[in-house]
This record gives C-alpha cells, structure tokens and sequence, in this order.
C-alpha cells in the first residue's frame, strides 16, 4: 500500500531534497504533501491523512516541538510516525522529541542513507 | 571560547554540510580576526542571531556567482540567476552550518537559541553589528571561488541591565538605493 508522506519545514531547499530522498528510499510511495511550518502541517493533516510525518524544529509560528505535541494528542493522527529532522543537535532537544514521542531523529546536515535507514527502520 | 576553538567549530561544521548536502570538499583559508564588525558591500549574506547566556552573529558570505554554484550543488540544478530558490537554499546552507556551531557551542557554554535566518541580496549594501565584540572571520575556497562565515560572540548582558546595555549586539542593514 502506497505511504503518503507530510514533509515539514521552512525551508523549500529542504523540502525538496527530502522528497528526491524518499523517491530514492525505495519505500512504496504515494502523495507527499508540504508544510512550511507548524501551523500549516495541522492544516494540511485534517485534510490529507498521511502515514509519515518527516518535520524540522525550528521553525515560525509554530515549531516542530509544538507541532509534534499537537499530533501526538490528536486521536486521528497520533498512530503516525514523526522523524524529527533538525540543526538541533542538544542531547536536550533530543530527549524532548523522544518524551514528546518521536519516532525518530536525524540531525541536519543528512545523507541519503541516512534518512534511508531511519525510515527503514520504521516500515 | 577562544578564536581557534570559533574556527574549529565552523570549519567542521562547514565541512560536514558541503561535503553531506552538496558532495564537495571545502578548502580551509587562513582564518582572521576582526575587533569591529565585517563590512559587506554586495553579494549574498545571510545572517543568524545566536541567543542565551552568551550571544552573537553568525553570518554566511558569498558572491552571487557562488551563491547560484552552491545552490545549485543543493539542489541538482541550474540557477541562471539569484532568485528565491537561491536565497532559501543559502538560508539553509547557513542554518545548518551555524546551528551545528551552536551545537557544539552549547557543551561548553549552555543552552543556547538560533534565529531563522535572514537573507540579504543585493549591491551597495553594509551590514553592522552593534556593540563591541570580536569577529572570527574563517574563509572557504571552493572552484576558485570563495565564501566566508563569520562568527561573534560575546557573554550576554546581565538582565538587570535592561536592553539598552551597549554589550547587546545586534545586526542592522542599510542600503543605498
């Protein structure tokens, strides 16, 4: 079955690269949806259910921390894996993703394989 | 923080996301030290703020033509000029360098935050920081071209002080229309 993705940061550069990723992943993919931000993410999830969610944190409005709370007490969306990709390195932040429920954390700059086994390890 | 311990920093940091993101290698020049602000006068600069219990700048350089060669390794294509898509990967490129400095920054000197960065194109143009602080200036050679980060960081005000305190440092850009 086709996994539709949710890719969320404000950067497009990012956005981009992380589409030709999963394309490249050889997981089964179907729509991949973007978000430049938190509040834009919620938005887009009410009307497009996706099977993976890949966020940055920091980012306006509502930050990737913020937005992965939201996801997680949400009943429609919080069975959808979150991978945390992020400059933010502090064993702090990561520990915060991990508590909040992150399905994962792969800090920027990534490599391909990287970003491949981190979801390799999800599906 | 010493000057070496600034240049190490952003060498590694500089040196992971060249050769991760854009799968080149980074030649080291001679790094400086500057008592006042970096003048910029055209090109491409982007520029984070770096917040906590010490604060600073941190600032990408670059001419145009680089900018588009950077961009354009990012992201697998041609860029006939600097447009948004030029400007956001440049963002990015800054972002990732000066928050793994920030990262590494943050073992020795505690939590610290990192602005969105903010960047700037154009020609007849002069960025300032305000207040006193020293400037590490770590330049990069890449194809016969080359780039800079900059870096200041200073011990941050006392709160009591209020925001006033001429040890505050923050960043201004005129520009000559």
């Amino acid at each position: 079955m086709a996994l539709d993705v949710l890719i969320v940061d404000d950067s497009g550069a990012i956005r981009k690269i992380l589409q030709r990723v999963l394309i490249q992943a050889e997981i089964p993919l179907g729509k991949v949806y973007e978000a430049g931000d938190g509040v834009e993410a919620l938005e887009a999830l009410k009307q497009h259910p996706v099977g993976l969610i890949l966020s940055d944190i920091n980012m306006p409005n509502m930050d990737g921390l913020q937005l992965l709370s939201a996801v997680k007490a949400q009943a429609t969306t919080r069975h959808v894996p979150m991978v945390m990709i992020t400059t933010e390195g502090s064993s702090a932040k990561v520990m915060e993703a991990v508590s909040l429920g992150a399905a994962g954390y792969v800090r920027k700059p990534f490599t391909a394989e990287q970003i491949k086994e981190k979801l390799a390890g999800l599906f | 923080m010493t000057h070496e311990m600034k240049v190490a920093a952003v060498r590694d940091a500089a040196h992971s996301v060249f050769e991760m993101m854009l799968g080149v290698t980074l030649k080291d020049c001679e790094p400086t030290r500057e008592e006042n602000s970096p003048v910029h006068t055209d090109g491409v600069v982007a520029l984070v703020g770096l917040a906590g219990d010490w604060a600073g700048t941190g600032a990408f350089r670059c001419s145009a033509e680089m900018a588009r060669k950077v961009s354009g390794l990012m992201l697998m294509q041609e860029f006939a000029a600097v447009d948004q898509d030029v400007l956001d990967a440049v963002g990015e490129i800054t972002n990732m360098i000066l928050g793994n400095v920030k990262t590494t920054f943050e073992e020795k000197l505690g939590p610290m935050g990192l602005s969105i960065p903010t960047v700037i194109y154009g020609r007849n143009f002069i960025t300032r920081s305000v207040g006193r602080c020293e400037w590490s200036v770590v330049p990069f050679e890449l194809d016969g071209g080359t780039l800079e980060i900059q870096i200041s960081l200073a011990k941050s005000a006392p709160k009591s002080l209020g925001s006033n305190h001429k040890d505050r440092l923050s960043t201004v850009v005129s520009m000559e229309v």
